[in-house]
């Protein structure tokens, strides 16, 4: 009798849960396994795979300067991106967190950009970046700076686009912050300012430690995201000019689907895994110095 | 001056600045074609073209309506399937539960471009390459955050409420139907709402899977006929327009679920 009501409750559980666990062993857990092989092989994707060994790895770290180029400018995406929307979001969260009427509006503005497509925002962008008739460069004029050419500009297209996506994606870490700056208790700043704390010294002393582990969060996510940026590049630049803008993702992509390399597009997939998976890691193990929890 | 008013000083002068790209592409969407790129730049139309709306429109539709289709099935099955999921793992007894709950878990680590090649390769097996399929029924069976969500949102409800019903002779699914998430519905439109702009917004998905233009979704029609299509300037910024207006429009209206559900997972980036 208990068995039947315990393998009927199973039963039942299992309907419940079912479509999501047959979909993940399908197109997540399968896909995994066969993705290990598919980084051994030698795989157009049009005739069989042809087993390979590490031969794709050792392609990749031996032989392909595109890898490493790929991934330095990923790193200065990434770091560039992640200080300024981290920092910046750090600034418009300050200011988002003051009492004022009227605050949510501005809020909502500097949010906008995060549901926007990255095919309209590149759209703007490019029109923005134009060299002779642009908005940036036809204001800079107007102050006697001759501007770059942005995006065709080898030294420049990378700033461009770290600027683009700031621009994009500051909303979310302000969001974030907000979020951990109203569950600072007021009486804390409160008991600051007693103790005759300047307001600078109230920032440094109680509200940052305390938004430390809002940070924490925040950069690892953000390291994650940023190190898979592709929709910007893919609109605006195209990698361009000459690999300036080059990144990692972009060159996977490419890799499979117009140089028609499956196998080696699937190895170049794991590495991103193990190096995101070590810096997170990292990330984890320098918790400890700069993350406060509290007492 | 009071610190009140600088800060609506500073406030407004960040707002403006930031806002300035989208301002000048809804300006440019309504200039005539010789007035996009003037010098010194113009941010009012000297006659706004409002018949650009109605030519761009009219190129896009198709696309528009994909995107609408796509964003449908995905928050409508997603909503169901997370739900239901969410609840068997809240309050369901059964055997394998943490196990798979774990595995559930688990899979959200993986960052999706390990999936996407036999993906591929899986999808064009089964006659999937070049179909709308790939671009909502692989989401809707895999929704991990929604499904950890909504765990979260029926545990918070008091047991209570089932215990009653239970004694009534209600099934599970009835109980999970007409009690339980009437009860969650915050949660889910959270959930909805993220799902919309995730299917809305993607890029990738119809890129690598969708190869004939008229099964193209809105953004990325937007970007295979830069310049094909769209020589003109003012009709690409009216078309970019209207690809950003049901987010945002959802957003305003939705604001209070999206935050939630961002603040919750931070999914976005």
């Amino acid at each position: 009798m208990a068995a039947q009501v315990a393998s009927r409750r199973t039963v039942v559980g299992w309907l419940f849960i079912g479509p999501v666990i047959a979909g993940v062993v399908a197109f997540q857990f399968v896909p995994v396994v066969v993705s290990v092989y598919a980084s051994l092989t030698d795989w157009s994707g049009l005739s069989a795979p042809r087993f390979a060994g590490i031969a794709n790895y050792l392609e990749l770290f031996t032989k392909d300067p595109l890898f490493y180029l790929t991934l330095r400018n990923t790193a200065v995406f990434t770091l560039g991106s992640v200080v300024l929307s981290v920092g910046f979001g750090l600034v418009l969260a300050l200011l988002g967190n003051e009492k004022l009427p009227g605050i949510g509006i501005f809020k909502a503005a500097f949010f906008a950009p995060v549901v926007t497509n990255s095919v309209a925002v590149g759209f703007v962008w490019f029109w923005l970046y134009q060299p002779e008739n642009g908005l940036i460069n036809g204001f800079l004029a107007q102050a006697n700076i001759e501007g770059p050419t942005w995006l065709t500009s080898n030294s420049w297209a990378m700033i461009a686009v770290i600027i683009v996506a700031v621009w994009q994606g500051v909303g979310y870490p302000m969001l974030i912050l907000l979020a951990g700056l109203q569950s600072i208790p007021d009486s804390l700043h409160e008991a600051a300012r007693i103790d005759g704390a300047s307001a600078w010294s109230r920032f440094w002393r109680v509200t940052l430690p305390l938004l430390t582990p809002s940070l924490f969060f925040l950069t690892i996510m953000q390291f994650i995201t940023s190190f898979q940026i592709f929709g910007i590049i893919f609109v605006m630049t195209h990698g361009g000019p000459a690999n300036a803008t080059n990144v990692y993702i972009y060159q996977v992509y490419q890799s499979a689907f117009s140089f028609g390399r499956l196998g080696y597009a699937a190895a170049m997939g794991w590495i991103l895994f193990v190096i995101v998976g070590l810096v997170t890691f990292l990330q984890w193990r320098l918790e400890k110095r700069w993350v406060f929890y509290g007492e | 001056m009071g610190r009140a008013a600088l800060l609506y000083v500073v406030l407004a002068v960040l707002a403006i600045a930031f806002a300035v790209p989208l301002i000048w592409m809804v300006s440019a969407s309504l200039k005539p074609e010789n007035e996009v790129m003037s010098l010194p730049p113009t941010f009012i139309p000297s006659t706004p073209l409002w018949s650009n709306y109605v030519e761009a429109f009219h190129t896009v539709l198709p696309f528009f309506w994909n995107s609408s289709k796509l964003a449908f099935l995905n928050v409508v099955f997603l909503l169901l399937f997370a739900s239901l999921a969410g609840y068997g793992f809240a309050r369901l007894p059964f055997r394998g539960k943490n196990i798979a709950f774990a595995s559930l878990l688990a899979t959200a680590m993986i960052p999706g471009i390990i999936y996407l090649i036999p993906q591929y390769i899986l999808y064009r097996e089964i006659g999937w390459i070049d179909t709308h399929y790939p671009l909502w029924i692989p989401r809707v069976l895999t929704p991990v955050f929604g499904t950890f969500l909504l765990r979260q949102a029926f545990m918070s409800i008091p047991r209570e409420l089932e215990e009653a019903a239970k004694i009534d002779g209600a099934n599970a699914f009835t109980i999970y139907w007409r009690i339980m998430l009437p009860n969650v519905k915050p949660a889910l439109a959270a959930v909805g709402v993220m799902t919309f702009m995730d299917s809305w917004n993607d890029l990738f998905g119809p890129l690598i899977f969708v190869n004939s233009q008229e099964l193209q979704t809105l953004p990325l029609a937007l970007a295979l006929f830069q310049g094909e299509y769209f020589t003109q300037t003012n009709l690409m910024m009216a078309s970019a327009t209207i690809s950003v207006i049901p987010p945002l429009v959802l957003f305003v209206v939705a604001q209070k679920y999206f935050v939630q559900g961002v603040t919750m997972t931070g999914i976005r980036g």
